[in-house]
């Protein structure tokens, strides 16, 4: 059997942080579904905040401000112990990235660019133009192929093996071999991202289903606030591709169709800088009260950046510029933008700690399928590019002293069990009759999209759980078109919707009970934040008869009680 | 209502597990709207179509190299490439050249991920590192920001005359990587990396025909990368120094 020290799941940034960590004192196996390169990290466009203080607006930036800007943020949910190991560990990973070779935007003195964000105080967000997820998942790359990371890409990873609270190892699916391999670890760590694609709308990467949540949540690991989905105020009509936060950093306004910078109306303050959740809330209410503008792909509101003149654009966000031309045929040094919000990240996953561990022994997780919790009900941007990184390498160090302090055997046999059953489970999808794939997901996906979306309220959220229950019993019966595993993409794509729906279930069980309005959760019928009642995080763990079994857990509150959220 | 056009996608199939099938084109006949892409029709094909069908695709916007493909014979990623940008209702997908197939627009990209390795693609440096950032001129990011841009979809690499008649050459998008590091201002490599490349396999290999130029999706110029290389080669052996 094919076994290494630690198994690390997913090669983005917060999978390849770990490994850097660990590779030199253990035998690492990294699995990646697809090429580490191409994971969805090398996506993310505006920045990673820090508070350098490299801006001449932001001498007195610190660390402390960074964590009140964050927890506010989180309309107060998020675990503040966490948000001040990430905050003041932020500058330090920002110049190690930066050491080992990142390309960061430079200010005239030689120092790291900064630009202002969403909800922060100071403009504390590094970048590199519009491209920050391009270059910091390349340093990592290249620092890990300094290293000699072991790599097996595109191997997809379909059942985590736990028994007696212990995890044992994995069953990976080696796509280009077309083999279902089983694997034993001491640790095993998950870095598999975000679940965008339960979603119809959403900015996200094909590649990110998910799963990784749902594979834990099925071997009994809880998750943590599921119902927190963050909608992205600017994701391009039709393709719904990431129109990058820094377009409004940079200045860009957001305009109706009566030609008005409506955001006065919400966020007088921060105006188009207000923090993700209010700002999608804004857009979304502007177009159902009849101020956005028509589209055969949908209705609209215009992201200008115009008055920002062709230098800035071209030297800031030229790849956004790209984006604009190439997939609506428009400039948008000479035309508004087109936008719409989106689904565009996951602060629920995988409940941990601030050590990256589960409740299982030997598991655990970080980056976007994990919940630490340092995101609470909403992210800030340019927050989660830092937690894969921080965490990713807080991860490393939690691991090694783990492997130090104990004396951990994995066993084969729940392996081989679980390997038998997995091989059952594709053999019945190979054997079965009812749909293919794609018509499950589309109903999922168009069911999360309609009745678990910006705004919520129970009777709509009623019908998505009817809907899910209908989907599971559909997927049941779930075939693919091929027995050959060799390459089979529909196959791969079969044994992921199944996870895909329990991903789907947890989030809309959270939403249904919570009976209040935080961050990105708004409920109409409930509109207001409930402290008394809801300032707890949602535990998901799987029933009995099969639905998501629901507990509470106290938030961690250090410095800052929860207070009225204006900007 | 959005009018929907036919089309037919001849589509390369052939599965490395059943060489004795050999290789042909498929076709397949759709129905789409103005404005889709080439991999969303590729997306709709496998779900509705033909299951069986094999292509690479992540980040459907250009951005993670997942995608490059040989279309209507220029090369290119299918998730940038508009279906009706072509004045023709057949489009024709090819894998990458110059690369094994697996499995029908699925290529085998050992070779290109060694050559990538082969010129120690990471900062190498021999002054300890600084408190805080190492200090960088707006203008030294500047040099480098082309290279930067790179993708490693391996486009350049389909398109390299010189890669498919010499296997061994290292390729321009290694070659743009290296650069990308001589380049920077941060960087400390010593000077033996560029005898490595001093040869038919490295940058005296290369036609500059700057075929990988005209393929590359984000407007990097690796032949540039390679006359760089050369001078600094010719520089080393000038003046004992590179830089």
């Amino acid at each position: 059997m094919l076994e290494h020290d630690v198994i690390i799941v997913g090669g983005g940034l917060s999978g390849l942080r770990a490994a850097v960590g660990l590779c030199e004192r253990y035998n690492v196996g990294l699995l990646s579904k697809v090429h580490p390169i191409r994971s969805h990290s090398i996506a993310a466009q505006g920045g990673i905040n820090a508070s350098l203080a490299n801006h001449p607006d932001a001498k007195d930036d610190s660390w402390e401000k960074h964590t009140f800007d964050t927890v506010k943020g989180s309309d107060y949910l998020a675990d503040q112990n966490a948000v001040e190991i990430m905050c003041k560990q932020a500058p330090i990973i920002v110049y190690e990235m930066e050491h080992w070779g990142c390309p960061f935007s430079r200010f005239p003195d030689g120092s790291i660019a900064q630009r202002p964000f969403g909800g922060a105080g100071y403009p504390r967000t590094c970048y590199s133009a519009d491209i920050t997820g391009h270059v910091l998942l390349n340093t990592l790359y290249e620092r890990a192929v300094s290293k000699g990371v072991k790599v097996y890409s595109e191997w997809y990873v379909i059942a985590l093996v736990t028994d007696n609270g212990q995890c044992h190892g994995v069953i990976a699916f080696d796509l280009i071999n077309g083999a279902i391999v089983p694997m034993k670890s001491k640790v095993t760590l998950f870095a598999t991202g975000g679940y965008g694609r339960v979603y119809q709308y959403s900015t996200n990467a094909l590649i990110n289903t998910g799963s990784g949540i749902g594979i834990a949540y099925a071997a009994g690991v809880p998750t943590k606030d599921m119902e927190f989905v963050q909608f992205h105020p600017t994701g391009l009509i039709g393709t719904n591709i990431l129109m990058t936060e820094a377009c409004r950093g940079e200045g860009g306004y957001l305009i109706n169709n009566k030609n008005e910078r409506f955001m006065e109306k919400y966020a007088p303050k921060a105006m188009e800088l207000a923090p993700r959740d209010i700002v999608s809330r804004s857009i979304q209410t502007e177009i159902d009260e009849g101020r956005g503008f028509e589209h055969p792909l949908g209705k609209y509101i215009k992201l200008d950046i115009r008055h920002l003149g062709a230098q800035k654009i071209l030297e800031k966000l030229p790849g956004i510029r790209n984006i604009c031309i190439d997939f609506l045929g428009i400039d948008p040094i000479y035309e508004p933008i087109p936008i719409m919000p989106c689904q565009h990240y996951s602060m629920g996953g995988i409940d941990t700690n601030e050590k990256a561990e589960t409740e299982i022994k030997g598991f655990y997780a970080v980056g976007e399928c994990a919940c630490v919790s340092v995101h609470g009900a909403n992210r800030l941007g340019g927050n989660s590019l830092l937690d894969t990184i921080v965490f990713g390498k807080l991860s490393s160090i939690a691991i090694d002293e783990f492997l130090k302090g104990n004396n951990v055997t994995p066993q084969e046999n729940p392996i081989k069990n679980r390997l038998s059953a997995m091989e059952e489970t594709v053999k019945r999808i190979v054997n079965n009759t009812g749909e293919r794939p794609f018509s499950i997901h589309a109903d999922l996906s168009k069911n999360m999209s309609a009745n678990v979306g910006i705004f919520r309220k129970k009777d709509e959220l009623e019908t998505a759980i009817e809907n899910i229950l209908k989907i599971k019993d559909r997927y049941k019966n779930v075939r693919v078109s091929s027995s050959d595993p060799h390459m089979n993409y529909e196959l791969l794509n079969a044994i992921e919707l199944g996870y895909m729906i329990e991903v789907a279930h947890t989030i809309a069980i959270g939403a249904y009970l919570r009976e209040e309005s935080r961050g990105s959760h708004s409920r109409r019928d409930f509109p207001a934040r409930d402290d008394a009642n809801w300032l707890k995080h949602t535990i998901a763990r799987p029933g009995a008869d099969g639905s998501p079994e629901i507990s509470f857990k106290d938030v961690i509150i250090t410095r800052y009680q929860p207070m009225e959220r204006k900007y | 209502m959005i009018k929907e056009t036919a089309y037919t996608f001849k589509i390369l199939r052939y599965d490395a597990k059943k060489p004795d099938e050999g290789a042909r084109f498929q076709s397949y006949q759709i129905r789409v709207i103005p404005g889709l892409t080439i991999l969303a029709v590729l997306i709709r094909i496998r779900d509705e179509i033909d299951g069986t069908l094999s292509f690479r695709s992540s980040c459907r916007s250009a951005v993670c190299g997942s995608c490059a493909m040989v279309i209507n014979g220029k090369i290119d990623l299918a998730c940038r490439t508009q279906v009706a940008s072509f004045g023709t209702n057949t489009i024709i997908l090819e894998p990458l050249p110059n690369f094994e197939i697996i499995k029908d627009l699925v290529v085998d990209m050992t070779p290109f991920w060694q050559m990538y390795e082969k010129v120690r693609p990471y900062l190498i440096r021999k002054t300890p590192d600084p408190e805080k950032e190492i200090t960088q001129s707006e203008e030294e990011r500047k040099r480098i920001d082309q290279f930067v841009n790179c993708i490693l979809c391996a486009s350049c690499y389909g398109a390299c005359p010189v890669l498919a008649r010499n296997p061994d050459y290292i390729g321009p998008a290694a070659m743009a990587k290296l650069e990308r590091f001589v380049l920077d201002s941060r960087d400390e490599r010593p000077g033996d990396i560029l005898d490595e490349i001093n040869n038919e396999n490295g940058v005296w290999g290369c036609d500059t025909v700057f075929r990988c130029i005209d393929a590359c999706p984000k407007d990097v110029r690796p032949t540039d990368s390679i006359v760089g290389l050369r001078k600094a080669i010719l520089k080393k052996k000038l003046f004992g120094k590179y830089r």
